[in-house]
């Protein structure tokens, strides 16, 4: 399964209501392809802190459900969040991991997550739900499983092949600004 | 008394929500934040993981403030130039100044950033306003003015003496 594919199955599972947390590089860009939504903010600068974005998020809004969706290279660099979410179960957190292994967006150097074993990590500090998957099926499979679920935080943990969805993937269009605003409308809108 | 009176005086100005790193000169103000049941405080790993919560708090609607020392917004830095600058993310900053370079029993450690803080922040483009040591409170109304004319994280410098 490529990441574009996975993103495909996940774009399937968001609900209009739900809020989707994207990092910085191509996962971002194959997100703004496959479904641009104002329900979307994507976190283009800052390498790492998609999940501590979300995580204050779920905090706050507990009535919603937030998507954080991240690379390998992006939990690496960050993974005193995953201890911080395991410390306090925000129960509306679903954390997506897409790993193939490599910085892509750099050129695919390759990363350390093949040793790291993420979802362990995961399972470790504390997140009540945690699945590892290699197929569109088994991607699927989990998705549905904890499409109601109220016991998070979740870990999915997706193996992906490298690869994009083309050979230059266009850049976010919006600004930052834009992203903000256009985001904090639809916070605004969804919680009337 | 005076430690009391910031804290109160942060939440008269609305701020509902504050994570951070503990330093050892706010030893005597975080316990406000812990205690205070309308305030949420989150214990962060590393000081900009406390910038990315605090971001996505504002987004929620909460008005947040991060709680650090200096060495801690030296790892912050790229958090305020790529994340909160362009997407315009207000916030406090309660930020220890370590290494103030007239305190002479600072360790080495401390000297480079102490002497470089205002600096690195005036370069970034985060205003940054020194706590007086008579009614440091006196610091948080103009900080809030500031941060939301110009929609960006505003530091409040804490000498280390003040809150002692």
């Amino acid at each position: 399964m490529k990441r574009y594919e996975a993103i495909k199955i996940i774009c399937d599972f968001i609900k209009k209501e739900s809020i989707v947390i994207s990092p910085t590089g191509d996962i971002s860009r194959e997100f703004f392809i496959l479904r641009d939504s104002p329900q979307n903010f994507y976190m283009m600068g800052s390498m790492g802190l998609t999940s501590s974005i979300g995580f204050g998020l779920a905090l706050c809004l507990p009535k919603k459900r937030i998507i954080v969706i991240e690379g390998d290279g992006s939990i690496l660099m960050n993974m005193g969040s995953l201890a911080t979410i395991g410390h306090y179960l925000p129960a509306n957190l679903i954390h997506i991991i897409l790993d193939n292994e490599i910085y892509e967006s750099t050129g695919g150097q390759s990363s350390v997550s093949n040793t790291a074993n993420l979802d362990q990590v995961a399972k470790s500090v504390g997140y009540r739900i945690v699945r590892k998957v290699r197929t569109e099926k088994k991607l699927r499979e989990s998705l549905r499983e904890i499409k109601s679920s109220t016991k998070g935080p979740i870990f999915i943990l997706v193996k992906i092949e490298r690869g994009g969805i083309s050979e230059r993937i266009p850049r976010v269009s919006h600004t930052p600004e834009e992203i903000t605003k256009y985001f904090q409308k639809f916070l605004r809108k969804s919680s009337q | 008394m005076k430690v009391a009176r910031f804290y109160s005086t942060l939440k008269k100005h609305g701020i509902n929500f504050a994570s951070g790193v503990p330093c050892a000169a706010q030893k005597n103000i975080l316990p406000f934040f812990f205690s205070d049941s309308e305030m949420i405080y989150i214990k962060a790993a590393r000081e900009e993981d406390a910038v990315g919560i605090a971001t996505g708090a504002y987004l929620a609607g909460k008005k947040p403030i991060v709680l650090m020392q200096n060495s801690g917004l030296a790892n912050c830095i790229n958090a305020l130039a790529s994340l909160c600058i362009p997407y315009q993310i207000p916030m406090l900053m309660l930020v220890t100044w370590r290494g103030y370079p007239k305190d002479k029993n600072e360790p080495p450690y401390h000297w480079v950033m102490g002497k470089s803080t205002i600096k690195l922040m005036k370069d970034i483009g985060i205003p940054v306003y020194i706590i007086p040591n008579e009614n440091p409170e006196s610091v948080i109304l103009p900080s809030i003015k500031e941060m939301q004319k110009q929609k960006r994280p505003v530091v409040m410098l804490l000498e280390r003496h003040i809150f002692k």
